[in-house]
């Protein structure tokens, strides 16, 4: 019998063990998203990808549909060539929709949001984002504040 | 060879060094088959050590040991195993698994090395238990038992794979006068009741003197008498005189040695 | 005066031989433990017991400090972080300095504390009370049956255990962020997820946790097997292990984390 509880309490400690490293895996590195849902892939063209990383989050209107999958560089344009994965279920993107890199706060993480545009038609698995807005550099932005006062007087 | 089959160990020329201490020094010890033997010797004189150099769970610097007509150096270390059952042994703090209840401790030896059926186990170790009179304790836990219950159930536990030969070490030490009564009267007992060789290293006189058929005296690492107790009882030797009754000062001085005390005294260097 | 300074040189040589020996002796033992083929049919049921008397001992102790050592982080990390309107990163923070270093390291730490210093006070006592002797006289080798199921027991326990620090960890980052402070639970599980990764960030702190076991349990069953055989050099054996133990897992910690992340 005392042998019969250790047993018990052995194989709750296993089980509680394995159970956190589920849990850790799909709750807090958001596993699920890759995995269970229908995706279609998207890319974009952009200038600057600033710090964005690959599974940073897709936003429309606030809302996440989806993740990017890889950042890489086109070597003939020069251009970061963004790679992402968006829900089935968000179907309807108009194909001259903007897609953008955002922060999240001052300090927060990259992300891309996206704006609709007015086409009727959408964008469909493999299709791209025309129309892309790029990182936001602090410093480019400083600089241009002063190169503008400047020009200005 | 004939001698070998009288005798279940032979010691031949023993010498063994524990850094730069000799505890042993070419000794050669045999016991005979079927008796008692005692070895007896001041305390440190390395008689632990001598059981466990028989055991082989210590290597000698040089010299032979057989065990049942076996050179303990040549054995592999599956005969080594193999030899070792044939001996049982008692240690000096009985060495019960404390994690194991007292029947499950006799079962120990017989588990690893049967393959005997669970009831068949019960019956033996009940029979063991038995002999050492502690049946009725089987299911206690070694904690809630009495030094003198603790060493008889570690007694059941040496003898559970029937060896030819038990040696104990030390097996009067802080004892009760009951208690090692009893101990007296079992190995005695068991010695004759089951035909097995004894092996009883003490420093306890009267009760060793009891029960040997042979005495063995150890001191400065060299056997300084052997005989039947009641010939070293009335030795001669200055040396056996001196232990046998118990004699503060003699060849083994009271003193450890020192410079002269009344030298130190006066402000000479101590050592 | 000259004697004096080589009596010094060769005190140091020979502890440092000495320190050699040891090490050179717990790898042999090491080797022979874990490569020994245990002949009992058994060998499960000791292997549950001691992951009971290791592991399981051990939760309790590793589950209250998992989350106070989680609310803690969520509070320091939210004073900083609300300065910089950046709030919603606490989750991020707390996840990731769980998941790389503090869960591994922190549970190595309680667990030398607790279940190896355990270990070796048992296994000492056993060499103390002669039951290792005993063992070897009825024939079975003390090393397969005593030490490799202590020691398999240690390897398995360890990063379960260290899952569930870091589990617990950010569970209770959450009470303290989004129950108590108030952080948007949305954002706070979405910026965690948007920085934690599964082989980077988890594989690397369940590998860290691995090693810190097979080093915590190794150095407390050698110290418990080498330990002389009285009461005092049970009780050193113990401090050994614990301080042996903190300075390895504290060292090793550095040196994988240059391995692992030291290119970021």
């Amino acid at each position: 019998m005392r042998m019969r509880t250790v047993e018990i309490s052995v194989g709750g400690f296993m089980l509680a063990g394995m159970l956190a490293l589920v849990v850790l895996a799909l709750k807090v590195s958001g596993l699920s998203l890759e995995s269970g849902k229908q995706t279609y892939s998207v890319t974009g063209m952009f200038d600057n990808t600033g710090t964005l990383k690959p599974r940073a989050k897709v936003a429309l209107a606030g809302v996440i549909i989806g993740r990017v999958t890889k950042v890489e560089l086109d070597k003939q344009t020069y251009m970061a060539k963004v790679e992402m994965e968006i829900d089935s279920n968000v179907d309807n993107i108009p194909i001259d929709s903007t897609a953008s890199i955002v922060t999240a706060g001052l300090l927060g993480e990259k992300y891309i949001g996206i704006s609709i545009g007015g086409d009727i038609d959408y964008i469909k698995d493999g299709g791209r984002f025309e129309d892309t807005q790029s990182a936001v550099i602090l410093e480019e932005l400083i600089g241009k504040f002063l190169l503008g006062s400047v020009s200005d007087e | 060879m004939t001698e070998a089959s009288d005798n279940f160990i032979e010691i031949r020329g023993l010498t063994f060094h524990r850094g730069d201490r000799t505890i042993f020094n070419n000794v050669d010890i045999t016991i005979p088959r079927g008796k008692v033997v005692g070895i007896m010797g001041p305390s440190g004189t390395g008689k632990t050590t001598l059981l466990r150099l028989i055991g082989r769970q210590l290597r000698p610097d040089s010299g032979q040991i057989f065990v049942d007509g076996q050179n303990l150096d040549l054995l592999s270390r599956e005969e080594l195993f193999r030899t070792r059952r044939k001996m049982g042994m008692l240690f000096q703090s009985g060495a019960l698994f404390t994690d194991l209840s007292v029947f499950e401790n006799v079962a120990f030896p017989l588990r690893i090395h049967t393959k005997l059926a669970e009831p068949m186990i019960r019956d033996i170790v009940f029979m063991k238990l038995e002999a050492v009179g502690l049946r009725g304790a089987w299911s206690l836990m070694p904690a809630e038992l009495s030094g003198g219950m603790n060493r008889r159930v570690a007694l059941a536990r040496a003898i559970a794979l029937d060896p030819a030969m038990v040696m104990y070490d030390e097996p009067f030490v802080g004892q009760d006068p009951i208690a090692m009564g009893v101990l007296v009267k079992l190995i005695r007992m068991l010695n004759d009741a089951l035909k097995i060789t004894s092996v009883v290293v003490s420093h306890d006189l009267n009760e060793t003197a009891s029960i040997s058929d042979y005495l063995y005296l150890i001191a400065d690492g060299e056997v300084i008498g052997q005989g039947e107790p009641d010939s070293l009882m009335n030795s001669d030797d200055s040396r056996v005189k001196q232990f046998m009754n118990g004699l503060s000062d003699g060849p083994v001085p009271f003193h450890y040695p020192a410079p002269d005390y009344k030298k130190a005294l006066l402000g000479g260097e101590v050592g | 005066m000259s004697i004096g300074i080589l009596d010094r040189v060769a005190q140091l040589g020979r502890f440092g031989l000495d320190q050699i020996q040891s090490i050179g002796r717990a790898g042999v033992f090491l080797i022979l433990a874990i490569f020994s083929r245990a002949g009992f049919s058994n060998r499960f049921s000791l292997l549950t017991q001691q992951l009971y008397s290791v592991g399981v001992m051990s939760l309790i102790i590793v589950t209250v400090s998992g989350l106070f050592i989680g609310m803690v982080l969520a509070l320091q990390g939210y004073n900083i972080l609300i300065r910089y309107g950046s709030e919603d990163a606490v989750g991020q923070m707390v996840a990731l300095s769980l998941l790389r270093e503090l869960g591994p390291v922190v549970t190595a730490l309680l667990f030398a504390g607790r279940a190896g210093s355990a270990l070796t006070a048992e296994i000492g006592l056993m060499k103390t009370t002669e039951q290792l002797s005993s063992m070897e006289m009825i024939g079975v080798d003390p090393l397969k049956r005593v030490i490799a199921p202590r020691f398999w027991a240690g390897v398995i326990s360890m990063p379960l255990l260290a899952a569930i620090f870091s589990l617990v960890g950010i569970l209770g980052a959450v009470m303290v962020g989004v129950d108590w402070l108030g952080i948007y639970e949305g954002s706070f599980w979405s910026s965690m997820q948007a920085s934690v990764s599964l082989v980077a960030d988890i594989g690397n702190g369940l590998i860290k946790s691995l090693v810190f076991g097979f080093v915590v349990t190794w150095i407390a069953v050698f110290q418990g097997y080498d330990a002389i055989p009285t009461s005092e050099g049970v009780s050193r054996a113990t401090t050994r292990t614990v301080v042996y133990s903190s300075l390895a897992i504290l060292g090793l910690d550095f040196i994988l984390t240059a391995v692992m992340f030291g290119e970021l």
